[in-house]
């Protein structure tokens, strides 16, 4: 059973973000869409252990989704009117009218993944919000890891998740990607969220670890997600750039006794170099596609990429303050959190 | 954590066959979709290992053996590197992989070593190292 568990656990991780975009194209709502996967994943927890796990377990996530959004729906009378002015319908023998919800799967699933970032990470919501429902959300992490990962109780996060789910539903927000001039501006939100997440991860700012390298991981696989989603964005390219790259050091940023040690100090042998070349990469992209769409990017990332590239190393330019080294700020797009003192005492 | 997904070589790998247009514009998929999720770090295809050698040592010079190798269920025709959570999701991926029907390969998927799974066996050593090239730093600053 225990395996199973984390079977379950493992297919949720890859198919409820995806889940969730297809089902809030369908719905117009992303609480709903997220209760809607979640009921189905309690079904698959259900039914699983005596059936085994299905062949392609995102559809079998899929078609139960699917029905409950249809009994839902049938109860809804209110959101049939949504339903048809989202277009195709069908109509089944009770004269009922239903979205197409095979069409709705069939289209592509990118611009779903996209608009549900973009929603997720509505400035309309507080930044905490937004931390707690993009993890939810587009990370598959549950309402108890979350909880771990900042250090609070669960209760709090449910709670947080809960508020922005009824906010996002009672302003009407409608699931989509913004464009035009809005693009810039609601990509900032959704910049600042994955950086802060990741900086939380990088520099605790509670608990007795001065990394919570879950959280860095994280930040680092929605950043590699939105850059495949976003290839032309000089903004995401250069922010992963920079994750990639301070993630490289984390290896070399404590001591065995778990004290920090300075970017100077540390041992470069010990930065991962598989993570600098993909920072490299990213920084690569980032310009590439800033001269091209003639955008601008922080500098930050190029700063700390300097101090990753090949020797000498003596002299990284402009030999850097170590504190800003290590938490880099990204005035003035990503105001970096605030951070209370670190705790002191046995690590 | 972090996983090597390695592709285990086959005879048709090992001669050199091509796998089907179908089978590779669904691996071009499937390899996108990896991407999407934000899983591969890095990856690579290799040639058949009559295009390589082995150095083998043992008493004496090391001696250099020139492919290809026989036992070919022992070799190697690609890997990956991925970022998952557990190896659950390793092989919930794995499984998701485009095959030709009928046709018997083995993929394994091995954790990487990561600085915590030394544990304490390093750790005198590694504090040692530190001591050592913090020692030496700032001997080099306070040089300057």
């Amino acid at each position: 059973m225990g395996n199973l568990h984390r079977t379950i656990e493992a297919v949720w991780r890859i198919e409820s973000a995806r889940l969730i975009a297809s089902l809030a194209r369908i719905v117009q709502d992303i609480g709903l869409a997220e209760d809607l996967a979640q009921e189905a994943l309690l079904s698959a927890l259900e039914k699983w252990p005596e059936s085994g796990v299905p062949d392609k377990p995102g559809a079998w996530l899929m078609a139960v989704a699917k029905n409950r959004a249809i009994d839902v729906l049938r109860r809804n009378q209110r959101l049939q009117q949504k339903l048809d002015e989202y277009g195709r319908v069908w109509l089944d023998p009770m004269g009922a009218v239903y979205p197409d919800f095979d069409a709705a799967l069939a289209r592509d699933i990118d611009d779903e993944m996209l608009s549900l970032v973009f929603t997720a990470c509505h400035p309309l919501l507080s930044l905490e919000a937004r931390v707690a429902l993009t993890l939810k959300i587009l990370g598959g992490l549950s309402t108890n890891e979350i909880a771990r990962a900042y250090l609070v109780q669960e209760s709090t996060i449910a709670q947080r998740i809960v508020r922005a789910k009824r906010t996002l539903s009672e302003a009407k927000v409608p699931f989509e990607t913004p464009q035009g001039e809005a693009l810039s501006q609601r990509l900032d939100a959704v910049l600042e969220v994955i950086y802060l997440i990741f900086n939380e991860g990088y520099s605790a700012t509670s608990g007795t670890h001065w990394t919570r390298p879950v959280l860095c991981e994280e930040a680092l696989r929605l950043g590699r997600i939105l850059a495949t989603l976003m290839p032309d964005s000089s903004e995401v390219h250069g922010l992963v750039a920079l994750m990639e790259i301070q993630a490289s050091r984390i290896p070399a940023r404590s001591n065995a006794k778990g004290e920090p040690i300075l970017l100077m100090d540390q041992n470069r042998a010990r930065w991962d170099q598989l993570l600098i070349r993909r920072g490299l990469a990213s920084l690569e992209k980032a310009e590439l596609a800033a001269a091209c769409f003639k955008t601008t990017f922080s500098p930050t990332p190029a700063i700390a990429t300097d101090t990753a590239r090949p020797p000498p190393w003596t002299a990284p330019k402009p030999l850097p303050l170590a504190p800003m080294h290590c938490r880099p700020k990204l005035p003035p797009v990503m105001p970096a959190p605030a951070k209370p003192p670190k705790p002191t005492g046995p690590k | 954590m972090r996983v090597m997904v390695i592709v285990k070589a086959s005879q048709a790998s090992e001669a050199g066959v091509m796998p089907s247009t179908d089978l590779l514009t669904q691996m071009g998929n499937y390899n996108e979709e990896l991407v999407k999720a934000g899983l591969i770090l890095a990856g690579e295809g290799l040639h058949p290992s009559s295009k390589g050698v082995r150095v083998r040592f043992g008493q004496g010079q090391p001696k250099v053996i020139d492919g290809p190798f026989t036992e070919s269920k022992e070799l190697i025709a690609g890997f990956w590197l991925w970022q998952v959570k557990s190896m659950e999701e390793a092989v919930e991926w794995i499984k998701r992989m485009p095959q030709e029907a009928g046709f018997e390969q083995d993929i394994e998927i091995r954790p990487v070593f990561e600085a915590d799974d030394f544990g304490d066996v390093l750790t005198p050593e590694l504090r040692a190292q530190e001591e050592r090239l913090r020692a030496e730093s700032e001997a080099r600053l306070s040089a300057k």
